[in-house]
């Protein structure tokens, strides 16, 4: 197993008066998932996107295999994905040309391997439609296609399961699982449990409270 | 030791306190220089040769436009520092000039347009300097606009921190096209004294006036800017203390 | 070994997203024709949308003769102005979409994690922008400069002047764009930010073309604008960026 590791170290960030991570600490090693668990507005997006680069602490760091991600953002950014609460699609583009354009900004991806990993989240009959015809679950499942094919260590998934079925959300459970079993890290923001074969000791969790104003 | 210098003056307490001592030795200076140079330009200075006693405006209009165009600057260096440090204080300095300068900016324009008016006949001409300040004028508009779009004040002071160095970029190049472009129509410009070059009498009044301006224009932000760092602490336990009387 | 190599190589073969060491999987290069592509495939699948800028500078050259008189010895001083108000307003109007959907249903946000130079990325859909906008309005030009009275020898002249003069306005443009992408109902706003740092480049194109119309040699106005060009070239995407990237935050 190499050693990926993402850790926060008193991670603090204030959203104008509030003070919306306070000290949050974790770490992540290759091969394990970290949930992250609040009520809504307890800054779950807030640590992901902290987590990727996107927001800045005030205080803390995120580190990377050692390093802090803010020394070479471009080269920790290659090796994550991350999937907000929307799916990253443009309406007017079908399934396959979406993964094509999103993948393909970061690495060269065969039309094999996109219509393997499109059949896996079955996809297989709706990936040449445009996205404006596909239910908020189908957009979902395409999203999960396009993770599958970065081919990144690390996934950073807020709310992966929303609109899925019960079929989409072992789906998902089964992906996460592959990919701790290949030595990937995944730290996901999610309302319920995740649906993971992995047990106990793969799985760490955060909960996070809902913040305050400064007194 | 720069350092612990550098991070002192980045807390806003300290901001907060210094900001009220200088402005008294900044106000009261500026008040005797303004004072003397109006008197000087306004009584004392000879009249022009070419145009007699209608220059005299200039004693409030060249100071007021070499104002809006270094509060300007000031505004934009306090951005950039604040956008590259992440300096709270520095973006707050910048939020305190732009009203400031908008204000002179105003002020340059008004009596531009006085100055002008009896030799023009009507009360604007698409002179050099005043479509330049004009258009500084728009530049601090666009800048206040921006900073108001956002609720959040931490994103407003760093998209309007870029906006500001975009400008300040600009203002330069802004500045000759405007000059180029009036010089293809060979519109004639009043705000040129007679005098081919400008006696002692004339040059102090109007070197006081500027002086005070700048005065002027430090007291000012010193005010505004305890404003802004009281505004923005608010929830910040150090107020308290700091407003004790 | 460098510290971000050291990142690199902490990497198994399952996860070859980030390429060989210290080289991206995909150049930048590359990647910005791939967005560029996927904006001009969207933007013809949108086609009502493509049309609307040209028919807006079509309508505001119409307004000037109707305000004014319908003497082409009138209009015709007056027609580079008029051309050139109308394709400032014309590129102004589809600015507001260059980044805003994009930064709307994540897809900015995906480009600003791709590990990736978002610069080029920014750069790429500019110059969608400035092809799908300026360049047809190059085209347009001297179709109102025509109508407005000017000589049929002027064509080239206008041409070339509007083609330089909209790639630097759509880089200008750009920056307020991404200043302004998470602003609710921003078009006011955007004007407001992007015509005073326009205006340099209205003198020299309006000059430009104003000597087209007149038989006379353009090339020295026409270098100026180039000049702009290029300097808009080199720092606005920068710009852009940062302003993107505080609007992520």
């Amino acid at each position: 197993m190499t050693d990926f590791d993402l850790k926060a170290e008193n991670v603090h960030l204030w959203r104008g008066d509030h003070h919306v991570l306070r000290g949050v600490r974790f770490q992540v090693a290759g091969g394990e998932c970290l949930q992250l668990t609040g009520a809504n507005g307890a800054g779950k997006t807030t640590l992901l996107r902290t987590a990727c680069g996107l927001a800045y602490p005030e205080r803390g760091e995120i580190t990377w295999c050692g390093l802090n991600i803010r020394e070479d953002l471009h080269a920790f950014h290659a090796q994550l994905a991350y999937l907000g609460h929307e799916p990253p699609l443009k309406a007017e583009l079908t399934v396959r040309e979406n993964l094509h354009y999103w993948v393909g900004v970061r690495r060269r991806l065969r039309r094999e391997e996109l219509d393997r990993a499109l059949e896996r989240v079955g996809a297989g009959e709706w990936a040449d439609r445009p996205v404006r015809t596909l239910s908020a679950g189908q957009k979902r499942r395409a999203a999960l296609a396009g993770l599958t094919v970065m081919h990144t260590p690390l996934w950073l998934l807020d709310e992966p399961t929303t609109h899925l079925d019960a079929e989409g959300r072992k789906l998902v459970g089964t992906l996460i699982d592959e990919h701790l079993q290949a030595g990937g890290i995944a730290v996901a923001a999610v309302h319920q449990e995740l649906a993971l074969s992995g047990g106990g000791q793969a799985v760490r969790r955060l909960e996070l409270a809902l913040a305050g104003v400064d007194a | 030791m720069a350092w612990t210098w550098f991070h002192r003056f980045a807390s806003p307490p300290h901001v907060y306190r210094v900001a009220g001592r200088l402005t008294p030795w900044l106000a009261w200076p500026a008040a005797a220089l303004i004072v003397a140079g109006l008197i000087g330009g306004l009584v004392l200075a000879p009249p022009d040769y070419q145009q007699g006693d209608g220059y005299r405006i200039l004693y409030v209009h060249a100071p007021s436009a070499w104002m809006s165009l270094m509060v300007y600057t000031t505004m934009a260096v306090a951005a950039g520092i604040g956008l590259i440090w992440r300096m709270k204080v520095a973006h707050a300095v910048a939020a305190s000039c732009a009203p400031i300068g908008a204000s002179f900016t105003l002020a340059a324009l008004v009596t531009g347009s006085l100055w002008g008016a009896p030799m023009w006949g009507t009360y604007w001409q698409w002179d050099p300097r005043l479509t330049s300040e004009l258009i500084l004028l728009f530049l601090y508009l666009g800048y206040m606009g921006l900073r108001s779009a956002f609720d959040d004040v931490q994103r407003a002071d760093r998209v309007s921190a870029v906006l500001a160095v975009v400008g300040i970029v600009n203002v330069p190049i802004i500045h000759y096209s405007v000059i180029w472009w009036n010089s293809l129509h060979q519109a004639p410009s009043v705000m040129r004294l007679g005098e081919p070059t400008m006696p002692p009498s004339m040059l102090v009044p109007l070197l006081m006036m500027l002086l005070g301006f700048t005065l002027l224009f430090g007291a000012l932000l010193m005010v505004r800017v305890r404003g802004e760092v009281l505004s923005r602490e608010r929830t910040a336990s150090w107020i308290r203390e700091a407003l004790r009387p | 070994m460098s510290e971000s190599g050291a990142m690199r190589t902490a990497l198994n073969s399952a996860f070859d997203g980030a390429g060989a060491p210290g080289n991206p999987a995909v150049p930048a290069l590359s990647a910005a024709r791939l967005v560029l592509a996927r904006d001009l495939k969207l933007a013809f699948r949108k086609r009502s949308q493509l049309i609307q800028p040209l028919a807006f500078f079509a309508i505001v050259t119409t307004l000037f003769p109707l305000g004014v008189s319908p003497e082409l010895p009138v209009l015709r001083p007056m027609a580079p102005g008029v051309v050139w108000a109308a394709a400032l307003l014309s590129s102004l109007l589809a600015l507001e979409l260059l980044f805003r959907e994009d930064a709307q249903d994540g897809t900015l946000e995906q480009y600003a994690v791709s590990g990736c130079s978002l610069t080029w990325l920014l750069a790429a859909k500019t110059a969608a922008h400035w092809l799908l906008t300026g360049l047809p309005l190059a085209v347009m030009a001297p179709l109102a400069g025509i109508a407005l009275g000017a000589p049929g020898a002027a064509m080239p002249g206008i041409v070339a002047s509007v083609a330089v003069g909209t790639v630097a306005l759509s880089l200008i443009g750009s920056i307020g764009a991404a200043l302004t992408v998470s602003i609710r109902r921003s078009g006011a706003l955007l004007s407001l930010l992007t015509l005073p740092l326009d205006i340099p480049v209205l003198i020299f194109g309006a000059r430009a073309t104003e000597l087209a119309i007149g038989g006379q040699a353009y090339r020295a106005p026409l270098e100026l604008l180039g000049a702009l060009a290029v300097l808009g070239l080199t720092l606005a995407p920068l710009a852009a960026t940062a302003a993107v990237r505080i609007n992520l935050e």
